[in-house]
């Protein structure tokens, strides 16, 4: 369990500055070290006074703010608009991104982001639209929507798709809603849902803040659900599953057609979530193997940039079983005309909706660079997306496989994701290790430490976008760490030595934190 | 298709690698009976750039762009001038392309852009810590009142008629589910209730937080201190919700009025209006409740050498370690919306702030005394900000979609806002930015004019 604390504590110190031969110390009177610029905060830079903006100030005029004009300064810093271009320009060189090389990152599908779909989302009639315009100013935008839920719904194999949810937690938040609504329908809501022991950590947080209580169920030998542990345990007390398919350990569920015939024979409902349909887009719809509901994250199979943490887009299929609970607002069509359903009152007598999941429509934005994505790739692009997917994970798995035990690996093939353990690295030697090394390598490190079912687990995904030359030096790469650590490379145990920063200390940083920049004579903890 | 790399010579040399015969001997786990064999239905093969764009203009084309008409909508997004800089810096491949920064040595860039949002917003909204965001205002308004019954462990929250009817809704979605008890009221027109007197009364033991919107749905900004002293005699919480953080920069921050929740919606400031998302939810609190707070946070610590640097924080909270008894179920948030609204902010400042507010302040006072002066339109509101609401003569859905016909885009009916309530048709709620010319103001009330007399324009 603690595995994930491991490490985490502040490291010894490492070696100073270069060396020269003559043995002094080379350092620099700034402390940059050429392109590696150090950059202080805005509120170190800035003024109460600099503006970057230029307002035309307007004459004053008899206030009706009641009495409740702002005396207090805000405590705000301004940069003109030369400092601020600086500024982050300057941190953002701080920063690893698919832009710059691999980012191997497990579960969460780091593939390119094409420019196209950032020119499509920035079209004024997609992004200077207002969320409560008219309707018939809007319809471009509706008809975009729905021709989005419309190649969704195709690729899934399923017969409805709610587009609001904000990310793919959001997304399971709204299946599990679904599912629960659907069941206090039939006048038993049930208590349980159960979840994998390899699961997301979203997927048991989902469940829980939707009012239902979590069960594990084991992983086998193989990786893969424990589809006799899961027959026994369902009974009228269990409101559904959560299955992730392919799942966290990079394999397909080959039982996942059982599994929601048992779920269902048991009163329950199948809930799948798709974070992984990377590498079955164009293959396999998750439609013919019995599940009631999926999220898509946009933010992955279908390219939508990451942006340092989000934003993402989270739409959820769903079955016709769950049709009808829909949450607000979706779209509709009549003749030529794009309705939008927004309130209870103006719903058809097919539906019984479960409500609303946010303020407006959902994330338009990442809609329109989604569907630049489905159009630019088409029919054979998406097919060879997932193909290409599971080729290049394949092919890190048999390339790695000789010097890293890969738990799974001897039972076949991975899908998009290759995972591995830390079985027979050196003593004091871990996974976050290797990741530190990958870093000074010049790589992002792949996920660890997840799935929790394998010991140090190093997930690795690498995406249909890279070369075969890029998967060639990372391999060159990625097998050089894993043998200093297995030969207990002391100067691994530093890394990263080369990045803009050391070892940081995250144990200091949680016992006294430090959320928030006070002047300095004021300093203080949060806490 | 030019967004994959490999050749099909580099295929057969990695399967070859792999030891398999074929791209299918890879899905050799999926059953026979799941896999497709034929193209997807319908869907084209792979297209230009060329064709996509003509496609997705064609589509734009059929929408009226806010920029090119006289624009009034707010009612929880808010038309403003995004500086050219701030899209230029949200699109650097650095910012663009990364993700969630886990490995801190490598994300410095995104971490200390954190670090200064969350200054940022706490500063602006008045609490003491903030966290990396949420993703919308009203999300970040179900996990405040859910935070606070966790604090309190009460599970009764009053929400008053002046919150997002929208924001409302999500509360009732979410309460339905987990069992909290939601006490909600609709505003009203003919200004005969006390409403803040109202709220007072309904505060008792049971309560775990108050809910006010500040500026609220119909644009009244309202003391929030004797509400505050209230909830805090029955040890319950205040929590405010700010859709329009521009407002910030002319009146007192809720935090300043004693309120221990502050959540809103980023979306007026660097974010643009985008058909309602993605948009970026703010969330601060007083720096005593931060282990019961949601989503990220980005603390200062330092590393191995002594170098301040930048991580996150206080992840017990989170979904990936605490799993079923986290805080929230929040993974991926706002990065790049938070980005974009820090970045906007640095370039405003202080002062940039405050001439903003009065900005738009001073052109919404012009706005209603221009628009109150047309027979038969009264105003609702007492005190505002940016945002009023008139009342007309006739169903004001009618007269939105009458301008809307005119290429005007006039405010969001209160129809609209509350279709099945009585008695608040006739309501029509106009924000005036600094977006807004003094042309614009006279176009709108010419035409409006020109329809409750009965007339053509
Ligand atoms: C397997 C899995 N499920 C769910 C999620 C949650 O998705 P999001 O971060 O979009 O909320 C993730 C991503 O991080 C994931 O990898």
């Amino acid at each position: 369990m603690n595995q994930r604390d491991l490490n985490q504590g502040r490291p010894s110190r490492i070696e100073g500055d270069i060396d020269t031969t003559n043995g002094r110390k080379l350092s620099t009177f700034s402390g940059n070290k050429a392109l590696m610029l150090d950059e202080p905060l805005i509120f170190e830079l800035g003024s109460r006074e600099t503006c970057g903006v230029d307002i035309d100030v307007m004459e004053p005029i008899e206030s009706r703010l009641g009495g409740l004009e702002r005396h207090q300064p805000i405590g705000l810093a301004g940069l003109s608009e030369s400092e601020t271009v600086r500024h982050y320009t300057r941190l953002s060189r701080q920063n690893y991104a698919i832009d710059l090389g691999l980012f191997p990152l497990g579960s969460c599908t780091m593939k390119h982001n094409p420019r196209l779909n950032e020119k499509m989302a920035r079209i004024a009639g997609f992004a200077d639209i207002h969320p409560m315009q008219p309707i018939s100013t809007v319809q471009g935008a509706l008809e975009l929507i729905d021709e989005l839920a419309h190649w969704l719904k195709t690729l899934t194999g399923m017969p409805a798709v709610a587009m609001s949810p904000k990310a793919g937690a959001h997304g399971e938040l709204c299946g599990i809603l679904a599912i629960r609504a659907a069941l206090e329908a039939r006048g038993d809501a049930r208590e349980v849902i159960l979840v994998p022991e390899s699961a997301h950590g979203t997927n048991p947080a989902t469940a829980a803040f939707a009012g239902y209580r979590v069960e594990e169920i084991p992983a086998t030998e193989g990786g893969r659900v424990d589809v006799e542990a899961l027959a026994a345990r369902l009974g009228p007390d269990v409101a559904g599953v959560m299955i992730t398919n392919p799942n966290t350990c990079g394999l397909f569920e080959p039982d996942m057609r059982k599994i929601s015939d048992l779920v269902h024979a048991a009163g329950g409902l199948v809930y799948c979530d798709g974070a992984n349909f990377n590498a079955i887009v164009g293959r396999v719809r998750p439609g013919d193997l019995g599940i009631d509901a999926m999220h898509i994250n946009l933010h992955k199979t279908f390219s939508t940039p990451h942006g340092g943490g989000g934003p993402g887009s989270g739409p959820v299929v769903l079955s016709e079983a769950l049709a009808p609970y829909a949450p607000l607002p979706y779209v509709t069509k009549s003749s030529d005309f794009f309705q939008l359903v927004e309130e209870e009152q103006s719903l058809s007598e097919d539906s019984d909706t479960f409500g609303r999941m946010t303020a407006f429509h959902g994330q338009m934005g990442m809609f329109t660079r989604a569907l630049s994505y489905i159009m630019s790739h088409g029919a054979d692009g998406l097919k060879q997306v997932s193909e290409d997917a599971v080729l290049n994970a394949n092919y890190i798995l048999r390339s790695m496989d000789d010097v890293l035990d890969a738990p799974f690996g001897h039972s076949g093939p991975c899908m998009h994701e290759a995972l591995f353990s830390d079985k027979g690295l050196a003593d004091g030697f871990s996974t976050i290790n290797i990741s530190k090394g990958l870093i000074d390598e010049g790589y992002h490190p792949m996920t660890m430490y997840f799935p929790l079912v394998v010991h140090g687990a190093m997930l690795v995904e690498p995406t249909e976008t890279e070369s075969k030359h890029a998967l060639d030096n990372f391999i060159g790469s990625f097998r050089h760490v894993v043998n200093q650590a297995k030969e207990g490379d002391q100067s691994l145990l530093q890394a990263p030595h080369f990045a803009p920063r050391a070892r940081l200390d995250e144990t200091a940083a949680a016992r006294r934190p430090i959320l928030v920049w006070n002047e300095p004579e004021t300093a203080q903890a949060a806490e | 298709m030019r967004y994959l790399p490999l050749s099909d010579n580099e295929r057969g040399q990695m399967l070859a690698k792999i030891g398999v015969q074929s791209i299918d001997d890879l899905f050799v786990d999926v059953p026979e009976e799941a896999r497709l064999t034929g193209p997807i239905r319908e869907l084209p093969n792979h297209a230009s750039e060329m064709a996509v764009e003509r496609h997705f203009k064609a589509l734009a084309a059929k929408n009226t762009v806010a920029g090119e008409v006289p624009f009034f909508i707010g009612a929880g997004a808010y038309r403003h001038h995004v500086p050219a800089s701030v899209d230029h810096i949200i699109q650097r491949g650095e910012f663009l392309t990364a993700y969630t920064p886990y490995q801190p040595e490598i994300a410095q860039g995104t971490l200390q852009m954190l670090f200064e949002f969350q200054t940022q917003v706490a500063r602006m909204l008045g609490t003491d810590v903030a966290n990396a965001s949420m993703y919308d205002g009203s999300t970040s308004c179900w996990e405040a009142i859910s935070m606070a019954r966790r604090i309190t462990k009460k599970k009764k929250a009053i929400l008053s008629p002046g919150v997002h009817p929208h924001y409302v809704s999500v509360a009732k979605t979410m309460a339905r589910f987990t069992g909290d008890i939601l006490d909600t009221s609709l505003p009203t027109l003919d200004g005969t209730t006390d409403l803040e007197a109202e709220l007072l009364n309904s505060i008792d033991d049971e309560t775990s937080c108050v809910v006010v919107q500040y500026p609220d749905i119909l644009g009244n900004i309202n003391d929030l201190t004797r509400i505050s002293h209230k909830a805090q005699e029955y040890k319950a919480l205040l929590i405010a919700v700010v859709t329009e953080p521009v407002a910030m920069g002319a009146i007192k921050s809720p935090g300043e009025m004693g309120a221990d929740i502050v959540v809103g919606e980023g979306q007026s400031i660097g974010v643009g209006l985008q058909f309602g998302g993605p948009y970026v939810g703010l969330f601060g609190c007083k720096a005593k409740y931060v282990r019961q707070m949601p989503g990220r946070l980005c603390g200062e610590t330092v590393d191995a050498e002594g170098k301040r640097g930048f991580v996150l924080t206080l992840s017990t909270r989170e979904q990936h370690i605490r799993r079923d008894k986290a805080t929230s179920n929040i993974c991926t948030n706002s990065g790049l919306c938070a980005l974009a609204f820090s970045v906007h902010m640095t370039l405003l400042g202080e002062k940039g702030l405050r001439d903003l507010a009065m900005v738009n302040h001073t052109k919404a006072v012009k706005a209603a005394d221009r628009l109150t002066s047309i027979e038969g339109v009264e105003m609702v509101t007492g005190n505002f900000f940016n945002e009023f609401t008139l009342r007309l003569p006739t169903d004001a859905r009618a007269i939105v979609q009458q301008l809307a016909d005119q290429q005007i885009l006039g405010g969001v009916s209160l129809g609209r806002l509350y279709p099945d309530s009585d008695g608040l048709d006739n309501g029509l709620v106009i924000a005036v930015t600094e977006t807004v010319l003094d042309e614009d103001i006279e176009i709108f009330a010419n035409a409006l004019e020109t329809i409750l007399s009965g007339g053509v324009s």
